[in-house]
């Protein structure tokens, strides 16, 4: 049976008159991190909006026991609480909660580190697309063509696949997710505690600050990133692709929405080009491509 | 109690497993490897029960050790020279989350260009972190020091974490006779860990957002610095204690060798102490009279110590084994602004020597503290406060 | 756990950690009951857990918690059937 709101804690992991911004797509996530894994759950946070978000000492607008630490060393944390509290025979479970800066580019060697001693613990890239907190400057996860405060005329290069990198780590469990589809996100979380060993989660989070979009829209944007096949919902267990539910149709290409509907509802690709447009749909098809591929074969 | 040869870092190994550490993350670099192999070694073997990290970096194995800590079990790591620099925000971080736990440095010069020899510019860079940092002249301070450290650390008034400095190969490698107390009496000397605070799950503490009140923050920047005046005593009391238990008191803060009736001091931390020492005794043979002030812990700077030590000598005699470029030794900096508010009238020199492993030894000692008492005798005071001695 | 005898840099959980963001709010979401079905999305959708839940039978009441609302106007686009309208604050 699947989840249902009904089933959900309702308690708060994330409080209100906190710093997060109208429409915040972490503070969603986060409320589904509380969701899912309650009491149990230490968060490793290195640098980044939820640094701020949670508002000013000594108060904090989340409700988890929470290591606030320096920006590269967040998955290194996480593998000392883990161990400790294995040898303290503590009920916990280590959660590194990082942004795309602090998992796929300054994080990157840490991360790629835990996750190849197979440390248990679980990350979660909750993926703006940009360096939301320092004022939207480019990441290694701005896709092509978007404008950042680095990137003037847009963003030269595709953006890194950071699941694909992590499948090949070999480690037990990757799964994508996105804050448009909670029920989704929370059931991968509660597998993810489940099995030991390092777990990678890759939640897509479209930002109405940094990608100029009214903040009423961040679920919408972040639906049509599915709709449109951009962003795809999978997991991959011992490198085992299973496209999910809410993705599954748009394996089908003519299922999928056009691109250009998700681009022009954001102002971050207001100089959007034809070209620009084919390029991406050429990524799509070839992401696409390869993860069915990836789904009826093993990696590695 | 056993006697064992060991070097310095197999001494450093003993102690961890002595001092019932749990989690060890660390990353190998010449010349700290073989403590670290040992400590593997003892964990594969069920020797100890050490959960060791292999990371990936030395920033990751501080923030390994950082995690491990923060969550509530002992830790240690080790590194030397670009390991610890690498480390360095990790350094400034765990002491200002008040995070006791040891590490040793395994002192190395600084490259470009590589090189693996000792001089004291990695640990003496840290000097500024709210980290304890002591430094040990022998193996057997090596293993006591690196005992007493987690008593010191741990305690209430201290809460800060702490360094243990040990030279390159002249400690690291170099075997020794060495005292290895027996478990018992480590574990009746050394209490169960105690820590500020510990993040537990089902318990919504949170350690580190933004501050709403600078001054509350400005007040543990100075209350980081309070920790450490704290540990003064608190090193000298466990250094006691210790003594009582192994017959091995270090003299707390600082160590006197041929003070109490010298006309001059040699001033100076490490492993080349020791060569000092014998310069005393050869200088004290043509009628100068030597002592040796050893520092113990360049922080907390024992300053009371020092003061109580030159109070009455006729010249202070500094030697560094670093310098900050634009500026003068260390050490040097540490003891003239300190001794400077009481005692202006002392002269005192800063002689740099022993970068990057360039050997500077008794004879060296004996000829700089020979020309040092014949300047201030003829002129009362010192014409080149700073010098960096060439060698011979 | 020793008492701390040096201020230490740790937070505990607190409403309004940041102020009344309800008076960031420039417009403001309001639930036209005869409408809302009780699904819960915007429980489930809001960002800052304003929307207040209770089960209600086999649906659920919602209610908007003002006073930290900071008006992004989720809980109106997520909901199926248009019962979230908003308004100019004034």
């Amino acid at each position: 049976m699947p989840l249902t709101i009904r089933d959900l804690p309702k308690e708060k992991y994330v409080l209100p008159g906190n710093a997060a911004c109208p429409g915040c797509p972490e503070t969603m996530g986060l409320r589904y991190v509380g969701m899912a894994l309650g009491h149990r759950a230490i968060l490793v946070i290195p640098a980044g909006c939820t640094s701020i978000l949670q508002g000013l000492m000594p108060g904090n607008g989340l409700s988890f026991p929470i290591i606030n630490v320096a920006f590269a060393s967040a998955d290194a944390v996480a593998s000392g609480v883990a161990a400790a509290k294995r040898l303290l025979g503590e009920d916990a479970v280590a959660v590194v909660w990082a942004g795309d800066g602090g998992t796929a580019d300054i994080g990157f060697a840490t991360l790629s580190g835990a996750a190849e001693r197979d440390e248990d613990v679980i990350h979660i890239c909750v993926d703006n697309e940009a360096y939301m907190n320092t004022g939207i400057q480019r990441s290694s996860q701005t896709p092509l063509g978007a404008w950042t405060t680095t990137t003037w005329r847009g963003k030269r290069e595709p953006k890194k696949n950071m699941p694909l990198i992590m499948i090949s780590h070999g480690i037990p469990y990757v799964a994508t997710a996105s804050i448009a589809y909670p029920i989704d996100f929370i059931e991968k979380l509660r597998k993810a505690t489940s099995i030991r060993g390092f777990k990678y989660i890759h939640l897509h989070a479209p930002c109405p600050t940094g990608w100029r979009f009214d903040p009423s829209e961040t679920v919408e944007i972040a639906r049509l990133a599915i709709e449109t096949g951009l962003w795809v919902l999978f997991e991959a267990e011992r490198g085992r692709v299973t496209i999910s539910p809410f993705s599954r149709p748009y394996a089908d290409r003519s299922r999928r929405k056009p691109i250009v509907e998700y681009l022009k509802r954001q102002g971050r690709f207001r100089e959007v080009t034809d070209e620009l447009v084919r390029e991406l749909e050429r990524e799509v098809d070839e992401y696409w491509g390869l993860l069915l591929k990836l789904s009826e074969q093993k990696v590695q | 109690m056993k006697r064992l040869t060991l070097t310095g870092n197999h001494c450093v190994a003993y102690a961890v497993k002595l001092s019932r550490v749990k989690v060890v993350p660390a990353y190998p670099i010449t010349p700290q490897t073989t403590m670290v192999e040992k400590i593997s070694e003892m964990a594969d073997s069920g020797e100890a029960d050490i959960q060791v990290i292999r990371v990936e970096s030395e920033h990751s194995a501080l923030a390994a050790a950082y995690g491990a800590a923060t969550a509530g079990v002992r830790a240690f790591t080790a590194t030397s020279s670009h390991g610890l620099l690498y480390m360095v925000e990790m350094v400034w971080w765990v002491a200002h989350a008040r995070i006791p736990m040891v590490m040793a440095i395994v002192t190395r010069t600084i490259g470009p260009p590589w090189n693996i020899w000792t001089d004291h510019h990695d640990i003496m860079s840290q000097r500024d972190t709210g980290w304890l940092i002591a430094m040990a002249e022998n193996n057997q301070e090596v293993l006591d020091e690196t005992i007493k450290l987690f008593k010191i650390t741990e305690d209430p008034d201290v809460s800060l974490p702490g360094m243990i400095g040990l030279d390159a190969f002249i400690l690291s490698h170099t075997v020794e006779p060495v005292e290895v107390p027996d478990q018992e009496l480590v574990d009746s000397f050394l209490p169960e860990r105690r820590q500020p605070y510990v993040i537990r799950s089902g318990d919504p503490l949170i350690m580190g957002n933004v501050p709403a009140d600078l001054l509350a923050n400005a007040k543990m920047r100075w209350d980081v610095h309070l920790g450490l005046k704290n540990a003064e005593d608190v090193i000298e009391k466990v250094d006691e204690e210790w003594g009582k238990l192994t017959g091995r008191y270090y003299g707390g803060l600082v160590e006197c060798y041929r003070c109490e009736d010298a006309d001059y001091l040699f001033v100076g931390a490490g492993a080349w102490v020791g060569d000092m020492r014998i310069a005393v005794d050869m200088l004290r043979e043509t009628g100068l009279r030597f002592g040796v002030l050893k520092l113990r812990y360049a922080r907390p700077f024992p300053s009371r110590r020092i003061l109580e030590a030159v109070s009455g000598k006729r010249g202070v005699l500094v030697l560094d084994r670093a310098v900050s470029a634009g500026s003068a030794g260390p050490i040097f900096l540490d003891l003239a602004s300190h001794i400077y508010s009481a005692r202006p009238s002392v002269p005192v020199k800063n002689v740099v020597a022993g970068l990057a492993g360039y050997e500077a030894n008794y004879e060296d000692f004996a000829r700089i503290g020979e020309s040092f008492a014949k300047e201030v005798s003829e002129s009362g005071w010192v014409s080149s406060p700073l010098e960096f001695y060439p060698g011979r | 756990m020793e008492r701390a005898r040096f201020l230490l840099p740790l937070s505990r959980p607190k409403i309004g950690v940041h102020g009344i963001t309800g008076s960031w709010r420039f417009r403001r979401p309001e639930i036209d009951y005869a409408k809302c079905v009780g699904c819960g999305l915007c429980w489930l959708y809001c960002p800052d857990s304003v929307v207040e839940i209770e089960s209600s039978g086999e649906r659920f009441k919602v209610s908007i918690d003002y006073t930290y609302c900071k008006g992004c106007g989720i809980c109106a686009s997520v909901c199926p059937v248009k019962a979230i309208r908003l308004s100019e604050e004034v």
